[in-house]
């Protein structure tokens, strides 16, 4: 039971990262459009069927698959350099500037959800670019309030004011005696924060304020299936299914690295 | 407590103060001339003039801001471009749509999570208790713009249960609002299990059995009502998922709210609406927060001691 837990998901990972690395090289078609083949059902020659212009969807599929998880990777590396420099800066300062930073913070957090992305992404215009800025400006808080937290209690440390007796800077104990000890719960906060970004750029592309065609993006396709629905469901199962098993899979995988690193839930 | 109440509202006036600058500052990303973006490539200078004017786009960013300011108290959040109307008008029309799908949802939540929870509590380990978990992880993990559609598929065009979209009766509530509750039954329910698993090992519960109460009244008198103070809590954190997650479903099933009008504004370049349908869906959402934290403090204490 345990084992199976941990090599179901990370199968589906490592699935999800080599298409989304190696689509470039695959003979794929994702744009090629056979009017006859419009709405087909999947078949022995096209796996999962064609979509409304007659597109393979097995090929988009491993576009969507790219489409996504650059996305997340781009937004992790973007929310949390900037989420984790903010944080540690300002629990280290304290004062005026921690007290700025996090009505600053507070600020961001009263944005529900998803509504601040799709108020950006809606301002700024459809693109990837976009999206991953979006998805940034709502990703750093998370990192923030995490590492301010941790640097908090870190501050006070034996190796911490050791490090200040012997005179170091301050970006070198961030860098040294701080940040290296923010890495496991940083480490599942992103873990975490993949499947959401995962979803949400999807949910993005659904609202029509992600990647634009002909890029595919797993949520635009959903969109696009819904209205054949009736007479294709497969337009709209295949998608939805492979967003689904990734997003799971993040979430167990991030489940099992919690109670591994035994870091008490927030 | 009337110090308590007065710096939690007194540190929700910064962040609304925040929010509101947040939002007056979001037209001004528009790439380019947000002017010619709205009236489109066809406008004459004389309208993009004219509408630089009314919307006080010609002056500098302070006035703007404070501009801006000034009339939100006054309650005018300037006009639709699209339909001329009021913006203030639009969003009465279109909020109790919103709150009523907001509310369901939030119904359908506590409706499986209440009971899903303190089973797998109860019943650690148990087939049961995994299932449940298995559930909440489905449940976090599918995304609402693809539950909605399923759910359509299923019980509108296959089974004939329920409308497919609007907002006619109460039947055409139902599917909006298991799309919308989902994700937080989820969520709650793993809460609710282990906020119940902590609060039955204290010494309390073991009084309540040895004093011979019935097992029922033992969970749902001493257990349940101890651990009603964090999933409340949660519950206020985890509303702002569910009013984000309205915009989607909204979207799903054609529902008027709100959300509806955002995604529609920004289609239509309707920025002043965009503005002002985001901001009042933030403010709920920390009104509703400020209220969780007040009504945090009167259950527990210890709450508005320590502030």
């Amino acid at each position: 039971m345990f084992k199976y837990q941990i090599v179901i998901p990370s199968f589906i990972l490592i699935l999800w990262l080599f298409v989304a690395i190696l689509g470039d090289f695959l003979p794929l078609e994702p744009n090629y459009i056979i009017l006859s083949n419009i709405l087909q059902p999947p078949s022995f020659s096209e796996w999962l069927g064609y979509d409304d212009l007659g597109r393979p969807i097995l090929d988009r599929l491993i576009l969507g698959a790219r489409t996504s998880f650059f996305v997340a990777l781009w937004v992790i590396l973007v929310s949390s350099t900037i989420g984790v420099l903010i944080g540690t800066v300002s629990a280290w300062l304290g004062g005026y500037v921690d007290l700025i930073i996090v009505r600053i913070m507070d600020v961001f957090l009263a944005f529900p959800g998803i509504l601040l992305a799709i108020a950006l992404s809606g301002i700024l215009g459809p693109g990837i670019e976009n999206v991953v800025f979006a998805l940034s400006v709502v990703g750093w808080v998370g990192f923030a309030r995490l590492a301010r937290a941790q640097t908090l209690s870190l501050k006070h440390r034996e190796h911490v004011i050791a490090a200040i007796a012997l005179g170091a800077s301050t970006p070198r104990i961030l860098r040294h005696h701080v940040i290296p000890l923010l890495m496991s719960p940083l480490l599942i906060e992103a873990t975490f924060g993949i499947a959401g970004i995962v979803i949400a750029e999807a949910g993005l592309s659904f609202l029509g304020l992600g990647v634009q065609p002909p890029t595919a993006s797993w949520g635009s396709m959903i969109r696009d299936g819904t209205g054949y629905m009736l007479v294709a469901p497969h337009t709209v199962l295949a998608p939805g299914l492979a967003l689904l098993l990734v997003v799971l899979s993040v979430n167990m995988l991030g489940d099992k690295l919690r109670d591994k690193m035994d870091v008490k839930s927030r | 407590m009337p110090f308590f109440i007065i710096s939690r509202i007194l540190s929700t006036l910064t962040v609304v103060f925040g929010v509101v600058t947040l939002i007056f500052l979001l037209i001004h990303l528009v790439p380019g001339d947000p002017v010619q973006a709205m009236l489109g490539e066809t406008a004459t200078p004389t309208d993009l003039e004219a509408l630089r004017k009314a919307l006080g786009l010609d002056q500098p960013l302070l006035t703007q801001w404070w501009n801006y300011m000034t009339n939100l108290l006054q309650g005018d959040l300037g006009t639709s471009l699209y339909s001329k109307e009021p913006i203030i008008d639009i969003l009465i029309e279109r909020f109790p749509a919103t709150l009523e799908l907001a509310a369901a949802g939030l119904l359908v939540a506590i409706l499986i999570a209440l009971p899903l929870g303190s089973i797998a509590a109860l019943r650690k380990d148990s087939i049961y208790d995994n299932s449940a978990m298995m559930f909440s992880l489905l449940g976090v993990s599918i995304p609402n713009f693809w539950l909605g559609p399923l759910l359509i598929l299923l019980f509108s065009l296959t089974l004939g249960w329920f409308p497919v979209s609007g907002r006619e009766n109460l039947l055409s509530l139902v599917l909006p609002a298991i799309t919308l509750g989902t994700a937080l039954s989820a969520i709650l329910a793993r809460m609710i299990r282990s906020t119940l698993l902590e609060v039955l090992n204290e010494d309390y519960i073991r009084t309540a059995r040895a004093k011979g109460l019935r097992e029922s009244a033992v969970v749902i008198h001493h257990a349940l009502r101890n651990a009603s103070l964090p999933i409340i809590t949660i519950l206020g954190l985890q509303l702002g998922t569910l009013l984000g997650g309205a915009v989607i479903t909204e979207i799903i099933f054609a529902w008027p709210g709100i959300g509806q009008m955002t995604i529609e504004s920004i289609q239509r370049r309707d920025y002043p609406v965009v503005q002002a349908c985001i901001l009042l869906i933030s403010l709920s959402y920390v009104l509703v927060n400020t209220f969780t934290d007040i009504l945090y403090g009167w259950l527990d204490p210890r709450v508005r001691y320590s502030v």
